[in-house]
């Protein structure tokens, strides 16, 4: 009896990885919990062990093969060594084309952006590079810039950073510059709003901004405030950053969108960028800035990769939004991975002959009201896209700056599509259903179009 | 409470001694103005006075140098005034005027120096201490002997981040004396209605923290303490916890009305307990000054006071402009 073994899926958001290395060969005895190969998921290598016991018959994907999907199989376990050709045959042609770079598959075809973003001039070199990397460089860059930049939080540096955003930065900079905290969020939040009181740039990461509500008091009434309550002596330039929102599967207590919470907050600046250009330029402007700065990141987003400007020292202003795509009959504006699911609804929208205009806000607070109002002037339609709660979204807030606006432009009501009002459930069909679709987004274009 | 011990004048000099008899009388005088503007309409909102541990700044003053830190909650006069910042400037915020150190913005509990190192003024209880170790760390990342004395209350020692910060100011060696100012009563809550803790310092033991107790009533007895954890701190080793057993003769705040004590137990320690009367003593029975040398100390004392308070009331109020500034740098 044949078993196939299966690429697994190690982490709440892999879809595929990299098969590194075989540690068994064809004709191997192996014991279930016997670690058979090494894999390498976008966040780390991970050894997979096998769960029955039996004899390798076949190596189904080489080792180095990049771009495994998950569950396709990878060897045959055989009790007795045989291998039944039907298996095989069909084990290889479900096995995913070997080579070619590791790279996420996204949503649908990202359009290029059409319109590019005015902070890049024209004919300026551009990579590819993931949202992940370009974290990483931004902090890199500006720690070699500035001696007073530093990065704490739990697992940033000998673990090489829970989600791999800070590997290598301790090899770098060492254990003075990129600091494991204890488990302490509250603690050791307070500790780095002190550190910039004491004139450091701190960098926190939270490992999600999930358990920053244990740091919420810190956040708010000690580094927001203190400019305005000492009457401008003292301010607190530190970068709180971490992934936001809702990974996969991760349930309630992992999967909230905090970015209306914290636009909330006079003193707080914040940053929810979509690709990696401005997860970078964002980022290194965040670090040098001499404000607290919420830098809210996703997992999801992290091994998506994007055109990067290749420059020297590529930031990108707060409060400049990017128009992703231009269009005619509506405006859609959505931030963070909003902006990907706002971009697959323009895409199916042109299929139905509508020109939708998709804007980036980029950053929460402050907010570039003139590049949405002169949009919905054009469009006289505007519907908003976010992953967070409905109650006090960022879309309510856009809708009433519209009306307040550009009320005699308007054609349609403003729509705000949101998460659902639920916590986040476990179920996979159920999330789904939480989750904000393009379905949804083409559906409410639609209907303010009157189409 | 420790009975009072015999003036050891071995850490101190008759001019010290004068100096902290000025400085701890400065406070008192002080916050009784204040006490009289509140009761005015002249101070708004929340106004929590320092008489009765004039003592403990004081003495942990006197063992700091220049460049030293510290932090503190929102009973903050007295630091602010024993660290050297200007009794107009913090008068005149506590009247919510321009001329106030946080242009009127902040308020009796939000006020801060950074010339004089001093930063804050919290009002979240609790939060002012992993801050105090955050300015530690930075003066160990800058590579300087600077300490943080980071202040807190026997009603924050209850707070969980005062262990998250011991446990980090541990395994970092960071240069932070946490002064414990257990002046027996969180708002109305006595210790003892609070924890079943024997002492609150040696709490640090479970951290590996080494601290001690001090009479927070003897200027001299909290200087030598200082000193003390100053130097393990400055050799590397801190952090130090010192827990100064002190007493509040007012309310929490100006709006408490004081019924968890009796007024018997604030006047026997009034009587025999004050730390400015126990200077006075000192300086009397030693022949270091007269009671015309206080006299005149006293009057000088006064009429800083009369000037910080008509400053308070003559300063005026910020310009409405100033609703919108100050929100980012």
């Amino acid at each position: 009896m044949a078993t196939e073994i299966l690429m697994p899926a190690l982490s709440p958001t892999m879809e595929e990885g990299t098969l590194a290395k075989w540690l068994v060969a064809p004709g191997a005895t192996v014991k279930s919990g016997q670690i058979i190969a090494e894999i390498e998921t976008d966040k780390a290598t991970m050894e997979f062990e096998a769960v029955d016991e039996g004899v390798i018959a076949q190596i189904l994907v080489p080792e180095g093969t990049q771009g495994v999907k998950v569950n396709t199989p990878i060897a045959i376990l055989a009790a007795d060594g045989a291998v039944p050709e039907a298996s095989r045959a069909e084990a290889a042609a479900k096995a995913a084309p070997a080579g070619g770079p590791a790279k996420a598959a996204p949503p649908a075809a990202i359009p290029a952006a059409p319109a590019a973003a005015p902070e890049i001039p024209p004919g300026t070199p551009m990579r590819s590079m993931t949202v992940r990397e370009a974290l990483r460089e931004a902090m890199a860059e500006e720690m070699r810039a500035d001696g007073r930049v530093f990065l704490m939080g739990e697992e940033v540096g000998e673990y090489q950073g829970a989600y791999k955003i800070s590997q290598g930065l301790l090899d770098e900079f060492g254990a003075r510059r990129v600091i494991d905290t204890p488990i302490t969020e509250h603690g050791f939040a307070g500790l780095a709003v002190g550190a910039a009181f004491g004139g450091l740039r701190p960098i926190v990461e939270f490992m999600t901004f999930n358990f920053a509500m244990q740091a919420m008091d810190h956040i708010v009434n000690s580094a927001a405030k203190t400019l305005y309550m000492s009457g401008g002596q003292m301010g607190c330039p530190i970068v709180f950053r971490g992934p936001n929102g809702a990974a996969a599967r991760v349930a309630a207590q992992h999967s909230q969108d905090y970015a209306a919470w914290y636009a909330q907050i006079p003193g707080l600046k914040v940053a929810m960028p979509y690709s990696a250009a401005d997860a970078k330029g964002l980022l290194k402007t965040a670090i040098r800035d001499p404000n607290p700065v919420i830098f809210l990141e996703n997992e999801i987003l992290y091994g998506r990769s994007f055109e990067v400007p290749d420059l020297p020292d590529h930031t990108v202003p707060f409060g400049k939004a990017r128009i992703w795509r231009v269009g005619t009959d509506l405006t859609i504006v959505s931030f963070g991975i909003g902006m990907s699911h706002a971009l697959e609804a323009a895409e199916a929208l042109a299929r139905e002959g509508i020109s939708a205009e998709v804007i980036d806000l980029r950053t929460l607070r402050p907010i570039d009201y003139d590049t949405l109002l002169a949009s919905v002037r054009k469009t006289n339609r505007c519907i908003t896209v976010e992953e967070g709660w409905p109650v006090g979204a960022i879309g309510n807030h856009l809708a009433a700056h519209i009306m307040q606006h550009a009320f005699d432009w308007l054609d349609a009501p403003v729509l705000n599509l949101t998460g659902k009002d639920v916590p986040m459930p476990y179920a996979a069909n159920l999330e789904k259903l939480a989750l904000i679709t393009v379905a949804e987004i083409v559906a409410a274009a639609k209907s303010v179009c009157y189409r | 409470m420790a009975t009072r011990k015999a003036a050891t004048k071995s850490n101190t000099s008759p001019e010290e001694l004068r100096r902290y008899y000025r400085e701890m009388l400065m406070i008192r005088r002080f916050e009784e103005k204040a006490g009289q503007l509140y009761g005015m309409g002249l101070i708004g909102g929340f106004c929590h006075l320092y008489i009765g541990q004039e003592a403990v700044v004081v003495g942990l003053e006197a063992a700091a140098k220049p460049g030293d830190k510290r932090i503190t909650s929102y009973r903050d006069h007295g630091h602010m005034l024993a660290c050297g910042m200007d009794p107009k400037g913090v008068m005149a915020e506590l009247t919510g005027r321009i001329g106030g150190y946080s242009k009127g913005k902040g308020g009796s509990m939000h006020m801060f120096s950074t010339e004089r190192h001093f930063y804050g003024g919290h009002g979240i209880v609790g939060a002012q201490v992993p801050i105090g170790a955050g300015l530690a760390f930075a003066d160990r990342y800058l590579g300087n002997d600077n300490v943080t004395f980071a202040y807190f209350g026997d009603g924050a020692a209850n707070q969980g981040q005062v262990y998250e910060t011991y446990n980090m100011a541990e395994l970092w060696n960071l240069p932070v004396v946490f002064v414990i100012e257990n002046n027996q009563y969180a708002m109305g809550t006595s210790v003892r209605r609070a924890t079943k803790s024997p002492s609150l310092w040696e709490r640090g033991a479970a951290y590996g923290i080494a601290g001690e107790a001090v009479d927070g009533m003897d200027v001299l007895a909290v200087k030598a303490a200082g000193e003390k954890a100053v130097a393990v701190c400055r050799a590397g080793e801190g952090p130090y916890i010192l827990e100064v057993m002190t007493y509040r003769y007012r309310g929490h705040s100006m709006s408490d009305p004081a019924k968890y004590r009796t007024r018997e137990e604030v006047q026997k320690m009034r009587d025999e307990r004050d730390p400015i009367d126990h200077v006075r003593e000192m300086l009397l029975a030693g022949g270091h000054a007269t009671e015309d040398d206080l006299k005149a100390i006293d009057r000088d004392i006064k009429a800083i006071v009369n000037e910080a308070a008509d400053f308070a009331r003559e300063s005026p109020e910020p310009g409405t402009a100033e609703l919108w500034t100050d929100i980012y740098a």
